[in-house]
């Protein structure tokens, strides 16, 4: 057969491809949608025009993303059957209730709430108004919950046994399935991500404009809003993800192994964390790195003296474990990616730990390179995030789920690489076309910055907010 | 009554619930050339639907996600099978939904006329093939011992399956403006309920073709009291529209949908997916199903969550009563930030 036209190499780039491209909106969606929440609770509590204005303009923002979160999101729960049906006949008894649960409770709350949000301003309450924007934002973390959780399966498969008649995996506790260390640590540790995704949006949209010194009485107070909410979500991150790379190294020290692309078995100041290798172009020896010694022991084990095992003494044990093969993810990637989150991870950080320090009081740094560095927050916020998900479950590989089934035995026998290639090329040019008219309707809206609102009633004193058509 | 057989009937009212809402989407969609004579038209009707699309859309994620944990081999078998089919049902919806949000971002007409024709060819493609699929479920497929589809995209275009998805389409059609009759004001109301008359002399033909050729090729008794239920909603909403009664005749559209659906459902009872080479291939409750144990899990959480989320959303169409009308959205255009 043509290799080109191999289903499995073509569904897992179509997996990978859709996969990556709906996970650009998520984030922002889950973060935007508390930040618009917190800036209409300030309006509420206020009545300050300037928290009106900066609901709805982030407002906007919110929606032209969130519509692409919503459509890229239908494909994601369709492809599992499509492309992967002999992965969904082994896991479906187990994989299937977490994703059942992710729509009737967090889907329906999000999708029904969210148009009430938008089209409500003038046929609610104020108060149940805002309580609408609250529980869109509670729909969009409880979906991140379950999905997180039914993701955690194929990384720490727990609360299962196999039924060798069916050939399937069946789920023995719905509650040890929901508290996988994985996913008590994934969660947070993604949740706090998108927000700082969001925050890093903020940051980028107001710096931006206050360069150009306009809309200075929305965009400092953003400012301020974005940076504190980056400087605390990203410290939860960094948190959670420690914890999460200590549950990793438990349930797939392979993976842990690959992120530094380490080898050999190390113990103590040998299992260092490198910050940057340059190899030869093989691969297989190492020509300069800069190294911490001790940083992967404490990464792996919290101890300065732990050993963390190496990708070859792993891999000899996984063949003896279940048979001869492969059982390396890519390297590279598994290895850069890890780098390329944590290090724009912490430079956004840095960023905004800076500038609140030079706008403190109400300052306002003259120099335009410090503002032209804060408008790559976002940019840097998004491609953490991506590399940081790509990491995940590249670093599951060969696996689907982990240690039960690998990826070329879970793909769908009866669909031909043609098929795939079909879907694959209609994806592609459908998805980068809305990602054009995405990015630059975003990019329109944050240009026009806040529209002005209504005055103030003379006699209550509260301002009327806009309505919505469409 | 055991677990599955529940889960096969609940699969069944979430397959309702989504082509009752979604439904009338797509017809509201797909009557754009027809009933939309300039913008302001068109920004009414796409208002009708604009709050709840995205919650309407929800329920086939929703009846997707419970297909795949109660009944692992039937998702697995139906979406590889049908991979083609659903890959345009996925990208039509994706082109829908994004164009509902992004038409009104810019002035320019040429920007409008192209995701006007996305929504109605978005909702078409969807309202016919939503049917073709259904049918050919009913109808059955050749599968091999492992279940797997083994026919072509092709075989799935047969006269049956093809009359199935006519049904959908003009059942949805009807529905949608019906819908938009219930949900307008002035000119573009009454232009609705002519439609929906016309619409709906062609939607009993076809419907009732299909209801009868399902009812004596695939149906048990239950099959025929299902279609003779549908027929009879599908005429009543016919007359309550003649009437102009539009809240009869929507409600009476809803449950023809919902009976036709339950017609195709009560044919493959107790098979899920039956084989048409060899009967010993087919997919049944039985041999499709999750273990007792995950059903048990499944329904707790449906017997608490549905009623919440019935009322929630009741109450948001509650909230969204009022009806639409040209004056409203061009005063809500001339102050609109979104």
């Amino acid at each position: 057969m043509n290799e080109w036209l191999d289903p499995l190499l073509l569904s897992r780039w179509q997996f990978g491809l859709t996969t990556v491209y709906h996970f650009l909106f998520v984030p922002l969606t889950i973060g935007l949608a508390f930040t618009v929440a917190l800036f209409q609770t300030a309006w509420v509590r206020t009545d300050k025009a300037k928290y009106l204005q900066l609901t709805h303009f982030f407002g906007k923002i919110f929606l032209i993303n969130f519509a692409m979160g919503v459509v890229t999101g239908i494909v994601q729960e369709f492809q599992f059957g499509m492309n992967w049906s002999d992965y969904s006949r082994f896991v479906g008894d187990v994989f299937g209730a977490p994703l059942a649960f992710e729509g009737i409770t967090a889907f329906f709350l999000e999708a029904t709430f969210i148009g009430l949000w938008i089209f409500g301003w003038d046929k609610l309450p104020r108060g149940l108004h805002l309580a609408t924007i609250w529980l869109t934002t509670a729909g969009s973390i409880a979906s991140a919950y379950f999905i997180l959780a039914a993701n955690a399966f194929m990384q720490n498969p727990i609360a299962f046994r196999i039924n060798e008649e069916r050939g399937r995996a069946e789920l023995t506790s719905i509650g040890e399935l929901l508290t996988n260390p994985i996913a008590l640590a994934s969660f947070p540790h993604t949740i706090f991500a998108c927000f700082m995704v969001s925050s890093g949006l903020v940051i980028s949209v107001a710096a931006w404009h206050l360069l150009r010194k306009q809309h200075e009485e929305t965009m400092r107070p953003a400012l301020k809003l974005g940076m504190w909410m980056m400087v605390v979500s990203g410290a939860i991150t960094t948190f959670f993800g420690d914890s999460l790379s200590l549950a990793m190294t438990a349930a797939q020290p392979m993976k842990m192994a690959a992120a530094e692309a380490m080898y050999e078995t190390s113990t103590g100041a040998e299992a260092s964390f490198s910050i940057f290798t340059l190899g030869t172009p093989d691969g297989v020896s190492e020509l300069f790195s800069i190294r911490i010694p001790y940083l992967l022991s404490f990464l792996s084990t919290h101890t300065l003296n732990g050993t963390v095992e190496g990708i070859n003494n792993l891999q000899a044990q996984y063949v003896t474990l279940y048979g001869p093969g492969d059982y390396t993810p890519t390297i590279w990637i598994t290895y850069w990616a890890f780098r390329w989150m944590i290090g724009l991870g912490i430079a956004h950080i840095l960023v905004a730990v800076v500038g609140l320090w030079l706008t403190r009081g109400g300052r306002s740094p003259q120099a335009t390179w410090v503002w032209k560095i804060a408008i790559w927050s976002f940019p840097f916020s998004l491609v953490a995030m991506s590399v940081g998900w790509i990491f995940t479950e590249m670093g599951r590989q060969p696996w689907l789920v982990f240690g039960l089934l690998r990826t070329q035995d879970g793909v769908s026998p009866n669909v031909s690489g043609v098929e795939i290639l079909i879907s694959l090329i209609a994806f592609t040019l459908i998805y980068g076309a809305l990602a054009v008219v995405e990015f630059k309707l975003i990019l329109q809206a944050v240009r026009k910055g806040p529209a002005p609102v209504a005055e103030p009633d003379p006699v209550s004193g509260k301002i009327t907010p806009q309505v919505t058509v469409y | 009554m055991e677990l599955n057989i529940l889960w096969f009937w609940i699969i069944a009212a979430m397959f309702i619930g989504y082509f009752v809402l979604d439904g009338f989407d797509f017809g509201v969609g797909m009557s754009l050339p027809f009933l939309g004579k300039d913008d302001l038209d068109r920004r009414v009707i796409i208002n009708t639907i604009g709050p709840v699309w995205d919650l309407n859309e929800t329920w086939v994620i929703v009846a997707g996600a419970a297909l795949f944990a109660a009944f692992p081999e039937w998702y697995a078998t139906m979406f590889s099978g049908f991979y083609l089919a659903l890959l345009v049902i996925l990208l039509a919806l994706i082109l829908r939904g994004v164009s509902f949000e992004y038409r009104h971002q810019r002035p320019e007409s040429a920007w409008k006329a192209r995701f006007d024709l996305m929504i109605v060819v978005g909702s078409a493609l969807p309202a016919l093939l939503w049917g073709v699929a259904f049918a050919n479920v009913v109808r059955g497929v050749p599968l091999d011992a492992g279940y797997n589809y083994i026919g072509t995209f092709f075989d799935l275009l047969n006269p049956y399956a093809l009359l199935g998805g006519l049904t959908t389409l003009l059942l949805f059609f009807t529905h949608g403006v019906v819908f938009i009759s219930l949900k307008t004001e002035g000119d573009i109301r009454q232009r609705a309920q002519k439609l929906a008359v016309k619409a709906g002399i062609v939607t009993i033909l076809v419907a009732a073709t299909f209801l009868l050729w399902t009812t004596f090729a695939f149906g048990s008794l239950a099959t025929g009291v299902f279609a003779a239920l549908a027929a009879v909603a599908l005429i009543a909403s016919f007359l309550a529209n003649l009437r102009g009664s539009e809240g009869w005749a929507f409600t009476l559209m809803a449950a023809t949908i919902a009976f036709a659906v339950l017609t195709l459902f009560a044919s493959l009872f107790p098979d899920v997916m039956p084989a048409s080479n060899d009967a010993a291939n087919s997919l049944t409750i039985e041999n499709a199903s999750s273990t007792p144990y995950t059903l048990q899990v499944m329904s707790w959480t449906a017997l608490f969550a549905m009623p919440v989320i019935f009322l929630y959303q009741g109450w948001t169409y509650w909230v969204l009563r009022k009806r639409v009308s040209r004056t409203t959205v061009s005063a809500a255009v001339e102050t609109a930030v979104h």
